[in-house]
């Protein structure tokens, strides 16, 4: 990275945020915020509600307790769809892709909420929907060059390697033209090179789109590269958040990270 | 033949380039000059579009102080604006010298020197790194211009400056004066050097070879006459523009017939642009011909039934007559009709999964190529034909006629070129093509052209009674055993290499008493042979040490010995012990060069214990290597190598049954 991002103001803020399945309280009163063109990292061990909380941001969760205030605006409920309208978007741990169809095709999925051709138009491929599909075809074009993807373009996702998928899952999420990005473990299960690319795709997204990125992973070293701040969660409360260099200097974090109590 | 008068309307000879470039701008302005796919889609030029880019970027060019005989770096994948840069820089008499893409930056220093670049037109952030890096060493450099601004936006430096830019301003410039790059290409003499191509060097620091305009323009328009190219041909070019064969079809050829160019997406997406384009005419090294047919067998191997007998049927069909039907040689009237069948159920398909449907004429070299890969292709109905020639004589020395090919030569002296054998075996050409010299070295030049004008290439050959010239080694590799037969280590390796499980090898045996080879194995074909016997293994260097690919190795060692045998003069060079290596030679690691020719002398010194371990008469040896990765990276594979022994065979023995 050369240069530098600006860091704009708080877009995203999670206020008192607490969720539980009966009686297991999954995050007890959690708060922190994502600020513009930020890359922010939510770690924790297995179990410290990391994957909850992306949920309840994206609307899958709702919460018992707390808001969401995203660009002003305050939601007590987030849903799926009113949390993609706004321009929320989000890969999945375990890729969410139609595997039987092409990379084009799934990245095309992306842009579903843009197309406003009805679906008569659609089903002739008439007028504007042909028009619309040209535009956003070319959207999408531009997204296969970004994260160099051009030579599997027409191969069906469920024959790809599963670094290349989870790059086409980014893909699809992108092609949202999201102002938040939320990444569950981007990272999880691939090797050495593959986090490589992966750390390169999502700094140059951040870079170049200017998107806010809120990302999940296990993998401490990568966070702490690549994030500009650092969330940290265990049995579902927050006991840390600051810089990459203040978090790994925290003594509770080390706690969690290193103790014995799991 | 060429549509290309003599003289262009304007009076000026089409002795240069850019002359003919202006010239294909006033025929045919508006057919397609150049295509690119870009986004997803083929987007293209006309010529009259590609002379205004490239009169804009030469004047842009001009205003960044770039000046008669300077010499402009192009660095990068094959794009329709480095072609255009090339026939800028000779728009103002400069001298364009492409250098390797995928070059770390290291091996850029010495070029980036010895040509005192003070400017360079590269294709990305990732070329402008690699600048960025030596610049230190290389102080000289005043201007790096870039063609694909991804990445770039936070590079500061008052010495970055994107292509689009400098046209953009050159464009400015020709509007207000349209007469000054009119009159710098009226100053251009056909005797001007027109590129600077460093030779990989298999030894040693490379060299710049200066060609004249007159010399690749001479071989373009032997080539062209020879092939009957035309502006309906079509060249997809995908190999590295700083290669000798890549200027001579994509840029000498092309301006000189008009043949429209296609650049592909990326390196990746090759084979997909190939079916998309359908290139009339194409260029491959053997190593790529390889690849595809290796890619074709193991999907046939995993085929349905029914499919792979039909493919294995009229493949022996195609055997048996399909070469002698693309020559017009008789064939009986069944085997005409069954071809006829078999072009219609299998070799059309093929040739269409392949991209060559339209192919009209394809050329190979660089390398010898199979006898069993030459026939398939021209088997199929793809008319293959083989090339002969060096950076020094523009890639343009023999070329295998229509109707008159044989496998085990390159073909009869092309048009203008004289060929002749010295008395110890040594080719030595002569003709237009023949480079002005070696950049810098008045000396190598002198050693290279003798008083009476040839050329010595440095390979040993012989031409045969028909004229047909056919190469056995370079001159300088065929070495003596010490029991004084003669050793052609190449001659050994290509035979070996034509196995599809045998991807590099390396043979001892000058001074020594007899011959030892070490094995690369081709990880896709063995990986696959091994996967169908449900051989399990973790890895490349894995499967190296087992003992079943040992043995098949051993198996294709011994074929050759047969081979060997049957021949008096190379009888007594048979392998007598051979290994397989446990990582890949690579050119990162400099055991290859970079056109991927075996660097001998570091390999064996780099792998001398392994030679010791050969002679010694050792079973086993233990080694461990330093290997670097694409990104820099460096980290070590240790293994022990097992040593076999092969079976030699009498010589004159009957290698039929083998072979």
């Amino acid at each position: 990275m050369m240069g530098e991002r600006v860091i704009g103001d708080v877009i995203l803020d999670l206020r008192n945020i607490s969720l539980a399945f009966g009686g297991v309280k999954a995050l007890t009163e959690i708060s922190f915020d994502v600020r513009e063109h930020e890359i922010r990292a939510i770690i924790g061990p297995n179990g410290a509600g990391k994957s909850s909380m992306l949920n309840v941001i994206s609307g899958v969760y709702r919460p018992q307790q707390g808001e969401i205030v995203f660009h002003g605006e305050h939601f007590a409920r987030m849903n799926s769809y009113k949390a993609a309208k706004a321009g929320i978007a989000r890969t999945f741990q375990n890729i969410a892709l139609f595997k039987g169809m092409s990379v084009l095709d799934n990245i095309m999925t992306g842009r579903t909420l843009m197309m406003k051709a009805n679906l008569l138009q659609q089903a002739f491929w008439w007028g504007p929907a042909r028009r619309e599909e040209l535009a956003h075809r070319a959207k999408v074009e531009e997204i296969i060059d970004f994260l160099e993807i051009q030579h599997i373009r027409k191969t069906p996702v469920g024959r790809l390697p599963y670094g290349l998928q989870k790059r086409v899952d980014l893909g699809r999420a992108l092609a949202m033209e999201p102002r938040i990005l939320l990444l569950d473990e981007p990272m999880a299960g691939m090797n050495v090179e593959e986090k490589q690319d992966m750390s390169r795709f999502i700094l140059d997204v951040n870079d170049q789109m200017g998107t806010t990125i809120v990302l999940i992973e296990h993998d401490m070293g990568v966070v702490m590269d690549i994030s500009d701040r650092v969330v940290v969660l265990d049995y579902g409360k927050k006991i840390g958040d600051g810089s990459p260099d203040a978090v790994r200097a925290n003594p509770e974090v080390i706690q969690a990270y290193l103790g014995a109590s799991h | 033949m060429a549509a290309t008068a003599d003289a262009s309307a304007s009076g000026l000879a089409l002795d240069t380039f850019p002359r003919l470039l202006l010239q294909h701008a006033r025929v045919r302005g508006g057919k397609t000059a150049t295509r690119e796919k870009d986004l997803g889609i083929w987007q293209s030029w006309t010529w009259q579009e590609a002379a205004d880019e490239t009169r804009a970027m030469a004047a842009g060019l001009a205003a960044l102080g770039f000046r008669r005989g300077d010499h402009l770096a192009i660095i990068g994948d094959n794009r329709p604006r480095l072609y255009w840069a090339m026939c800028a820089a000779q728009m103002l008499g400069g001298i364009p010298v492409p250098l390797y893409q995928d070059a770390v930056a290291a091996e850029m220093i010495f070029a980036l020197q010895d040509a005192e670049i003070r400017i360079a037109i590269v294709e990305d952030q990732e070329q402008v790194d690699k600048l960025l890096e030596v610049r230190e060493q290389c102080p000289a450099i005043e201007h790096i211009l870039y063609d694909d601004p991804r990445g770039m936006r936070h590079y500061t430096q008052t010495f970055l400056q994107s292509l689009d830019e400098v046209v953009a301003m050159g464009g400015i410039h020709n509007r207000n004066q349209p007469e000054f790059i009119e009159a710098e290409i009226a100053r251009g003499k056909t005797d001007d050097v027109a590129i600077m191509l460093y030779t990989s060097g298999t030894t040693g620091k490379p060299k710049g070879v200066c060609q004249t305009h007159a010399a690749f323009i001479a071989a373009a328009r032997g080539g062209c006459g020879f092939d009957r190219l035309d502006d309906s041909d079509e060249i997809l070019s995908y190999l590295p523009m700083a290669w000798v064969g890549d200027h001579l079809f994509s840029y000498a050829q092309a301006l000189y017939a008009g043949i429209t160019v296609n650049c592909p997406e990326s390196s990746e997406t090759v084979p997909i642009c190939l079916r998309e384009i359908g290139p009339t005419y194409y260029f491959a090294p053997p190593r790529v011909f390889e690849n595809l047919l290796t890619q074709v067998m193991i999907r046939m191997e995993d085929a349905a039934a029914i499919k792979r007998g039909m493919f294995h049927y009229f493949m022996a069909v195609a055997k048996r007559c399909g070469a002698e039907i693309l020559d017009g040689r008789p064939v009986t009237p069944l085997d005409r009709l069954r071809y006829a069948l078999g072009n219609l159920l299998v070799y059309g398909p093929l040739r269409n999964v392949l991209g060559m449907s339209r192919i009209r004429v394809a050329y190979t070299a660089g390398a010898a190529i199979g006898p069993d890969l030459f026939r398939f292709y021209r088997s199929i109905g793809i008319n293959l034909k083989q090339l002969y020639g060096q950076t020094e004589t523009c890639a343009y020395v023999c070329l295998q006629p229509d109707g008159g090919i044989k496998f085990d030569s390159v073909g009869k002296p092309a048009p203008q070129v004289e060929v002749k054998v010295a008395d110890n075996g040594e080719i030595l050409v002569r003709g237009p093509m023949l480079l002005k010299e070696y950049y810098k070295r008045p000396r190598d030049t002198a050693e290279a052209i003798d008083a009476e004008g040839y050329f010595h290439t440095g390979d040993a050959g012989f031409l045969d009674e028909d004229g047909h010239l056919k190469i056995i080694d370079r001159a300088k590799d065929v070495g003596k055993l010490s029991t004084g037969a003669m050793f052609a280590p190449n001659y050994i390796e290509n035979k070996l290499k034509f196995f599809p499980h045998i991807k590099e090898v390396v043979a001892f045996g000058h001074d020594r008493a007899m011959v030892c080879a070490f094995v690369n194995i081709d990880m896709g074909s063995v990986g696959n042979w091994a996967e169908r016997r449900g051989l399990a293994y973790s890895g490349y260097t894995d499967l190296t040490g087992k003992a079943e690919v040992l043995q098949l190795i051993g198996e294709c060692v011994e074929q050759v010995n047969a081979e060997l045998a049957h021949d008096a003069m190379l009888a007594g060079t048979q392998i007598h012990r051979f290994l397989v290596l446990h990582k890949e030679l690579d050119p990162d690691d400099d055991e290859l060069t970079r056109t991927r020719k075996v660097r001998r002398g570091f390999i064996s010194e780099k792998y001398g214990v392994l030679i010791d371990a050969l002679y010694s008469g050792k079973a086993s040896q233990f080694i461990e290597t330093q290997v670097r990765f694409e990104d820099g990276r460096t980290g070590k594979v240790s293994a022990d190598l097992a040593i076999r022994d092969a079976k030699t065979f009498p010589a004159g023995a009957a290698a039929r049954k083998a072979a």
